[in-house]
């Protein structure tokens, strides 16, 4: 149990998948401009990486290394994924449309997201048990929706800030998102 | 026709530079760019599925339907991503290893996806391979100027492509500003080059 703990807090703050892993930083770029769509987006990735973690573990552990087809990884993942996308999104339109009103306009844009894709890949390469894998994808996901959260809110202050023009958007953003990772490299010694 | 031609492949090289131009495929120019080799090693991988995919695509673009576009797409850049990493875990092992799961990810490089989605399923087949060609080589050319001033001033050396050589840039009195090949490095560097970027020529 502590063993799972450990992996979570290690992967929401230590392994930060956005400010140390350097996954999903289009997203992280793209989105959050403004509160409520990094919130969505948040969101959206928590949904889909979890289900994401378990069906490509699944998929692992039951079809590829049974029948030796390991180099078909990559092309199987992200078929897994962006099938489980498309499925999520149908499913959601349909059961749950309130829900599908806030997230929708995210879903398509995960399959592209590589936190996901990255995510999925590290599980499978730190060779985690199943229970390990839902965790991680958890953590992982929560950690992003964090970094986002965060940096949303910085980045509507930098809005009403004074920029010099060369710097301006996306290169002040990246110049803070600078600043929010030295904030998490704190956390580096922890575990 | 071949003028036009030669300007694909030319805007790829500044007036759409990515990532800088086009920020798209930040993931891979952030997390390899710790060593010149690395840099060039994901640029040439990434130019080969660049290139490889557009062609391909763009002879199928009359069969594929529209509506499931994208994910005949992503069929396409996984096959030439899997070849990419055979092919460098038999004569790259080194580099494989380094670069670890950022050549399987070279499938979710929104680069790749979107000269797809953008250029070669419109375009014909020569065209196209100016534009996969030139982007890739501006990719290419980003990650080795973002990796150089990163490791020069994070480790102090230049690591030689394909020999492998880490030559020494300063004298040995020189401390090392482990900052830049950190992850808060990776940023505040590409965001100032972006901002060095801007503040030569406009779009």
């Amino acid at each position: 149990m502590s063993d799972l703990v450990l992996l979570a807090i290690s992967c929401i703050f230590v392994n930060n998948i956005l400010l140390m892993q350097y996954l999903g930083n289009c997203p992280f770029l793209g989105v959050s401009k403004r509160m409520e769509t990094a919130t969505g987006m948040a969101m959206a990735v928590v949904f889909v990486l979890v289900m994401a973690g378990a069906m490509t573990w699944i998929t692992n552990a039951f079809i590829l290394k049974p029948f030796g087809y390991e180099y078909l990884q990559t092309l199987a993942f992200i078929l897994v994924i962006a099938s489980l996308v498309q499925f999520v999104e149908m499913f959601l339109r349909k059961a749950v449309p309130t829900l599908y009103a806030g997230l929708g306009i995210f879903l398509p844009l995960i399959t592209t997201n590589c936190a996901v894709m990255g995510v999925c890949l590290i599980n499978i390469k730190e060779e985690y048990s199943f229970i390990e894998a839902l965790v991680s994808s958890l953590s992982y996901a929560v950690g992003f929706g964090l970094a986002l959260i965060l940096f949303a809110a910085i980045r509507e202050r930098i809005i009403l800030a004074r920029v010099p023009k060369p710097l301006q958007d996306t290169s002040i953003g990246l110049v803070s998102a600078g600043m929010l990772s030295l904030a998490f490299f704190a956390f580096k010694g922890m575990i | 026709m071949a003028k036009t031609t030669v300007q694909e492949f030319t805007k790829g090289l500044w007036a759409e530079i990515p990532p800088f131009r086009l920020v798209l495929g930040l993931c891979p120019t952030l997390a390899v760019t710790k060593t010149v080799e690395n840099g060039v090693g994901m640029g040439i991988a990434t130019t080969f599925v660049l290139v490889c995919s557009n062609v391909l695509i763009s002879l199928l673009r009359s069969v594929i339907p529209k509506k499931v576009r994208i994910a005949c797409f992503i069929v396409v850049i996984a096959t030439f991503v899997t070849i990419v990493e055979l092919v460098m875990q038999a004569y790259a092992y080194p580099l494989f290893l380094k670069l670890g799961i950022f050549i399987p990810l070279i499938v979710v490089n929104c680069i790749v996806l979107g000269r797809a989605e953008a250029f070669a399923a419109k375009n014909a087949p020569v065209p196209s391979l100016a534009d996969g060609l030139g982007i890739g080589i501006g990719f290419t050319l980003s990650l080795t100027a973002l990796a150089a001033v990163r490791e020069i001033f994070g480790s102090g050396t230049f690591t030689v492509p394909i020999s492998g050589l880490a030559v020494p840039v300063f004298g040995p009195e020189f401390q090392p500003f482990s900052f830049m090949v950190e992850a808060p490095g990776a940023f505040v560097c590409l965001g100032l080059m972006l901002c060095i970027m801007n503040m030569f020529g406009k779009k």
